[in-house]
């Protein structure tokens, strides 16, 4: 018998659930009967709650089963898993899974789908197409086709990326580096972590195209430590690209040179926000730099720099090797594109969605999300991480495009989606976001520095006085104090994180008043 | 970080990270955590050493340092069970999970057994957050954490 191709993820978030114990006993159950088994270790198709997910190739195309538990593995290889044969834990073709098919998947195409360690599985799925298409390219129409293709900052500040590359172009200066911003810190968020681990290949094209479009020649990826078996896949892949010509000197025969290095960060959200992530990658404090100078004038080692995220980066192929009209085509408003959302939290099925903008959060929640994984009612969603603000249910009809939620005091940020069910206590997530504010500020602004530890202390002394009737006049100047504290550091802070701490406060104070002045 | 050997493998450890990245552009973290690798930590008596081999002040060493959560001072157990406090974990009752481990290992947050087995911190988001709560220990990742688990583990590690 031929050797038989098994998919189980080395995707983070299905070993954290026992892709590696599945991935043995599927190893031993196959030797046992004296079959042989290649095992492929892919990225995540992101429907976490089906996770561990074992495809096998079978002449009728990838059969999926899950979740599987490696305990179970004896009992499906007996009935026939290797040669897709029928067990409950049956999926079938997940090409055919209605939560993929009604997904609009164009960065996250390969996802779950290719060996993440292999240039030709990239390759054999459109892969590097786009870099071809940007060799045969002056740089200037690069950059135009980026701008044509209306793609916004996806780490969350929704930058118009043709504008910052625009800018670094036109720099006049030798060395310039592209930085990619992967220290996906806010909670909520994996799609940086699922295309680093699951198509590394589409990040490392895209800073590439990048690279030969403003004319740098390195590039870096500031990757966050909490993130080692991203580390690892894109270590092995970088290898490999350049193996293949298509990292290094003169690549692809281009007379073009680029390069990337992977820089590990230490533990600091504020290293998302882009100058600290500077500072951060020239070996200092993560510290934020007042603008101007703009990175893309003066950015990493005072040179012009292109700093995107991740994903923003990754969706670059698609722009050059689909063109862009092809992908403005998707979208709403100034919207344009498909966005990663990603589901967590409390929810029946969390994991990735890539859809057009424009999806409203009640599809999002209850069609893809099933409502919450404790069978409890959906109270709230946080949607942009933890300086995103709190939704309640009556406002679940607002699409997730950048404007809509703007409207409505919101934000997308990197587009995590955190669902709470009734037991969630506003008063304490708003407490958090303070906490979460003081613990990780840099300490350069004093609205962040200190307006986050004092508003701890007011929300401690609000949530104290829930159970004090008496308190009631002195809660209504609590609140109207912290309100004001959130207009401090709204206008006064330097960065994001100072700045936009108010957000979750103010929205846990608008939309769930009740649960600062309940009497308990 | 007394004895002779000890400050032996300390030199040898920072001239080691030193020799690989000194002539990079922008090494002090790539130093620090080839050293944190090695050591289990950034010892005191490593700043001014690093500080020389870089040519910048034991003040710039030490804001580093002490700026990320992620640089210690001190070795820490030999098993560090970092436990997510973020949102999305919050919302799958992580509390309750963070005070099980509390309870079990008779530790607060930061802090270490008094065999130097377990320490146990908390940390913001490991991007597993649809299969909250999660943690992550020496490095592996754990998700749909439940407390039983958690003491399932700590009668791997030893804890009493």
């Amino acid at each position: 018998m031929s050797t038989v191709t098994l998919y189980v993820p080395g995707d983070a978030s299905a070993v954290s659930v026992g892709a590696d114990g599945v991935a043995r006993a599927l190893e031993a159950e196959a030797a046992k009967r004296g079959r042989a088994v290649r095992i492929v270790r892919n990225g995540s198709r992101g429907l976490y709650w089906l996770e561990p997910l074992v495809e096998v190739v079978t002449p009728v195309g990838r059969i999926a089963y899950g979740p599987v538990h490696a305990n179970q593995v004896p009992k499906l290889v007996e009935g026939g898993l290797l040669d897709g044969g029928p067990h409950e834990l049956r999926l079938g073709d997940m090409g055919a899974h209605p939560w993929l098919t009604s997904q609009q998947r164009l960065t996250g195409e390969r996802l779950g789908i290719v060996d993440p360690a292999s240039v030709d599985d990239y390759l054999a799925h459109g892969g590097y197409r786009g870099l071809e298409a940007a060799l045969a390219m002056a740089p200037a129409d690069i950059v135009r086709a980026i701008s044509e293709s209306g793609l916004r900052g996806r780490g969350g500040a929704a930058f118009p990326t043709g504008i910052k590359w625009q800018t670094v172009l036109d720099q006049p200066v030798a060395r310039k580096f592209i930085a990619c911003n992967a220290d996906e810190g806010d909670s909520g968020t994996f799609s940086d972590r699922m295309l680093m681990e699951g198509d590394p290949f589409a990040l490392i094209e895209g800073m590439t195209i990048a690279g030969i479009a403003v004319g740098a020649t390195q590039g870096y990826i500031y990757l966050r430590v909490e993130y080692p078996h991203a580390a690892r896949a894109l270590l092995r892949a970088l290898k490999g690209a350049r193996e293949r010509g298509y990292l290094g000197a003169n690549l692809r025969g281009s007379a073009k040179d680029f390069d990337i290095a992977v820089r590990l960060g230490a533990g600091a959200y504020i290293c998302g926000e882009e100058t600290s992530m500077l500072e951060s990658l020239e070996g200092r404090r993560g510290e934020v730099r007042v603008r101007p100078p703009l990175p893309a004038i003066k950015g990493l080692f005072g040179q012009p720099t292109v700093v995107n995220n991740v994903v923003t980066l990754a969706t670059v192929p698609v722009v050059l090797a689909r063109g862009a009209p092809f992908y403005k085509e998707f979208g709403m408003g100034r919207s344009r594109g498909t966005i990663p959302l990603q589901l967590a939290g409390n929810v029946r099925r969390g994991g990735l969605v890539e859809r057009a903008f424009g999806v409203t959060v009640k599809e999002l929640v209850h069609d893809y999300g099933g409502g919450s994984a404790t069978g409890r009612p959906v109270r709230a969603v946080q949607i942009g991480g933890p300086l995103g603000a709190y939704l309640p249910a009556s406002e679940f009809d607002t699409p997730l495009d950048y404007e809509a939620l703007a409207a409505k005091n919101a934000l997308l940020g990197h587009g995590g989606v955190v669902v709470f069910d009734d037991r969630v206590d506003m008063a304490r997530m708003a407490r958090y976001a303070l906490e979460f504010c003081a613990v990780e500020s840099c300490g350069k602004c004093t609205p962040c520095r200190i307006g986050s530890t004092r508003g701890v202390e007011l929300v401690d002394r609000i949530i104290a006085g829930r159970s004090n009737p008496l308190r009631n006049g002195a809660q209504t100047a609590d609140l109207a104090l912290l309100d004001e504290l959130c207009d401090t550091m709204f206008n006064g802070s330097l960065c994001g994180l100072g700045g936009m701490t108010p957000f979750p406060v103010r929205s846990a104070l608008k939309h769930f008043r009740e649960d600062f002045q309940r009497v308990q | 970080m007394n004895t002779a050997g000890e400050t032996e493998k300390l030199q040898r450890c920072v001239s080691g990270a030193l020799a690989r990245y000194a002539r990079e552009p922008g090494p002090l973290l790539e130093i620090l955590h080839a050293v944190q690798d090695e050591l289990g930590c950034v010892p005191a008596a490593a700043v001014p050493l690093i500080a020389d081999g870089l040519n910048i002040s034991r003040a710039e060493v030490h804001g580093v340092v002490s700026f990320y959560h992620h640089f210690r001072e001190r070795a820490p157990g030999r098993y560090v069970v970092q436990l997510c406090r973020a949102e999305a974990c919050q919302s799958m009752n992580a509390h309750a999970l963070e005070e099980f481990a509390r309870g079990r290992l008779r530790i607060d947050l930061g802090e270490t057994t008094a065999d130097g087995r377990v320490t146990l911190e908390g940390v913001y988001c490991l991007g597993n957050c649809a299969c909250a709560p999660s943690m992550m220990v020496n490095g592996e990742l754990h998700g749909r954490v439940t407390p039983e688990r958690i003491g399932e583990l700590a009668r791997e590690w030893g804890v009493p």
